[in-house]
Order: structure tokens, then sequence, then C-alpha cells
């Protein structure tokens, strides 16, 4: 199965009002010629799930800052002032979650977990509106899964079956959407062929990557 | 007195062992790794997805993609490993984290945190903080004694929490206090100041420790 297309033939799959998890940690791990291409087609009212809204020039950021979320789910805004403002002028919604709970959603939505039971939160808003259960004389919360439309990752090098190696700090997030998402499109630094990255290097295995843009695509 | 917050830095850095996994959060606890003891090893862990973090990078020598949860570009130690967020997390909720060395709002006698918002004034997000305050052994609050004059350990926290009764220690200019279930108990003071100036400028009911000691900031 031939998993290679073109950014646009990719992009065409991201409709207006889709919920979209996208990779990346203020920047670093984020698919910036995807997001080039959703500011160029001006794709509108999207839910987008991340760990944070990056900086009003990079990353999810510069979706914010062209106005084309309604909500976001993130564990951090306060590096992206436009964020706060749309928040409190009330035309973006803002939901933020502690960022071990935000990462365990996305895994349990990928593994097929109804949830997780996590002590971060308790005692504070966070355990607002949410099931409490103890367990051997300790409180947790139940946090539910999380999942999107579409996940956005990047990886730096990606082979053509979409097996994905990344590099450093770029990991983060990205590994954990990959399994969360009803179609997962990778950009990839470097596209590869098929045995160049070995098996033990590959940290996302290419069964959950339905698309790939390379490098120069 | 010397630099406020080279004084807390050098004397939070005391708390630390030889091998422990330690986060520092940014600004004042990041300063703490340049005064960590001579012959003591620490394992800085970096909540984006990494273990053995060294110093920031100098400008022109950033590595991409190596940058701390802060975003700024920094090094990496022998021995260092990178991994995904939810690895990140489980390193953290799991306590494998020895210590963690955060800033606050404000912070209670009950060991109480609030450091991640202001109500419809400053709403920048917990980020990682909740998750570190739940799940490190050991839970040190690095801050100036007051916000300009006005006190920030209190008896009872106003703003949203971030963890309840997570705290363990907080080092100022001013002193070492520790949460007991006693109470906040002042265990160290600077020789700049008198027990009278800590009360004066703490909300917080602080029970004077029999065994007070100076804060031994020198090097």
């Amino acid at each position: 199965m031939d998993k290679v297309r073109t950014i646009k033939e990719a992009m065409e799959h991201i409709k207006d009002g889709m919920t979209v998890m996208v990779g990346g940690f203020l920047g670093t791990g984020t698919p910036e010629k995807f997001i080039d291409y959703l500011i160029e087609k001006n794709v509108k009212d999207l839910t987008i799930i991340g760990n944070d809204t990056g900086f009003p020039d990079r990353g999810i950021g510069r979706l914010i800052v062209n106005k084309q979320a309604k909500k976001v789910i993130v564990s951090h805004i306060g590096t992206n002032p436009e964020t706060g403002r749309q928040m409190h002028a009330g035309e973006l919604e803002v939901v933020l979650i502690p960022q071990g709970t935000l990462a365990e959603q996305i895994r349990a939505a990928g593994a097929g977990l109804g949830g997780v039971i996590t002590p971060t939160g308790v005692g504070t808003i966070v355990e607002e509106g949410k099931q409490k259960i103890e367990i051997n004389g300790k409180t947790y919360l139940v946090e539910l899964p999380i999942r999107a439309d579409v996940a956005l990752i990047k990886g730096a090098k990606v082979d053509k079956k979409g097996n994905i190696y990344y590099h450093h700090a770029a990991r983060n997030f990205n590994p954990l959407m990959a399994m969360a998402a009803d179609l997962v499109i990778v950009e990839a630094e470097e596209l590869v062929e098929v045995g160049e990255i070995h098996p033990n290097d590959v940290m996302t295995p290419g069964i959950f990557v339905d698309m790939i843009v390379g490098g120069e695509a | 007195m010397g630099n406020v917050r080279e004084i807390i830095a050098k004397r939070v850095a005391q708390e630390l062992k030889d091998g422990d996994v330690v986060n520092l959060g940014i600004g004042l606890p990041t300063l703490v790794a340049n005064y960590v003891p001579e012959g003591i090893d620490i394992i800085l862990q970096s909540e984006n997805g990494f273990v053995g973090m060294g110093p920031q990078a100098e400008a022109g020598k950033e590595i991409k993609d190596l940058v701390n949860a802060g975003g700024v570009s920094v090094t990496l130690q022998p021995g260092a490993a990178f991994f995904d967020s939810a690895m990140s997390f489980a390193i953290i909720r799991g306590g494998h984290v020895d210590a963690t060395v955060l800033g606050a709002l404000q912070v209670d006698q009950k060991g109480n945190l609030a450091n991640w918002m202001i109500p419809g004034k400053m709403v920048p997000g917990m980020g990682g903080a909740m998750d570190l305050v739940s799940g490190a052994k050991k839970v040190i609050v690095a801050m100036e004694h007051t916000a300009k004059g006005t006190p920030k350990i209190l008896k009872e926290c106003t703003l949203p929490l971030t963890a309840a009764g997570e705290v363990d220690m907080i080092v100022t200019e001013m002193g070492v206090m520790v949460v007991t279930k006693e109470g906040l108990i002042l265990t160290e003071i600077h020789p700049d100041y008198t027990v009278e100036d800590v009360k004066a400028a703490t909300e917080a009911d602080l029970i004077i420790s029999p065994d007070l000691k100076m804060m031994s900031v020198s090097d």
C-alpha cells in the first residue's frame, strides 16, 4: 500500500470543524509544513489537541493567531499571549489539562483503554465534575480517553511504510498521537526507503501511519 | 545580603544527593543546577522528554530539537536518554523523580501550592507542574519570601491549587521552612534576618524550631 502523498492530497482530508491532534512541544516536533498549508487553506473551527499553543510565530500558535481554532485542549498556553486574549474575549474555548494526564488520555485512546486513573489534580479545580475512585486508601481521578479525527505528526526520518525515527526532544507527544486518531498523517523531514531505518530504531511502527508527506512534497 | 536568587539556589542545591533525578522549574529553580556541590552528580529530567540535561547551549552552538521545557536550547550530559511524553510523566508521576524544585505564587502551612493561575488575570496553564508536585518524592518551593512585601507563605492559599498537601520544603532568601504534620517549621534563618523579620513577612503560623540554624549559603 502506497502511503506517500503530496501535501495537498494529504491535507484535503482536513475539513472545517474537525478535531485535530498536533504533535510537538512548544513547536519542537511540530509538523510546521502542515501548519503552513492549513493556514493557506484557512481551515476553520478546528478543535486542536496538543501539549501547548506554542508561540505566536511557531507551532500550533500560528493557527491560533490566524483564528482557525474554536477550541484547544492543551496543558499550557502561557507562551502565546494570543491564546489568552482570545480566551478572555470569548472567541476561543480553552481546556487546560495536566501534561501527564493529557499524554495518558491520548495514549489510552490509542491503547484501547477506558480511561486512566491518576492522582494528579486531586484537591484542585481539575477534579471538578470528574469521577473519583479510592484505591488502597488513595484518591484518584478518572480521566477519559482523548481521540481525534486526524493526528498531524512529525518525524525526523520516515520510511515509505511509515516507520518513524524521531530526533532528540522532538519525540514528545508524536508517538502517542500516532495511535489515537482515525487518520494519521506524518510529515517526514527526511523520507527514506524501507530498510533504511533499522527495526531497532523504529520509535513509531508504520502500522499506525496512514499517510506520509515527504520532506520535499 | 548578596544576590537573593543566588542565595536561594545555593541553599536548594544542598538538598540534592548524589544520583538524584531532579526536575527544575523554569526561572529561579533552573539556577540550582549551577550550585550543585562538587562530587554530587544529579540527573536532570526535562519533562518534554529526556534525562541527562546539561547547561544551556552557547550561542551559535544550539543543537536542533534539543530544548528544555521552556523552549531554551540546552546541552546533554553523557548517558542522556530521550523518550516520549507518556514515559516522561511515568517517570514524574511514578515516583522516579527524587526532587522537584518549583516557584510559587502562594504556598501554605499545610503544604498546598498555587503556581499556575490567577483567575481573570493570568492563566498560563499547569503544564507539567501538577504531575510533578503530585509525583516527585520531594517537593521544594524555591522563591523570594514575599511578592514585593506581600506575603506568599500563607495560612491557606487563596489561588487555585496546583496540588494539595504535597510541598515538603520552602527555601527563600530569609530561611528554610519544612512542612510537617505539626505545621510549618522554620529550621534555618539567613544571618541578615531576625526571627521577628521572618514572622512579619510570613502570614502562615510559623513554628520556630528549637534547633534553629543559620542558613549556610557561603559556598
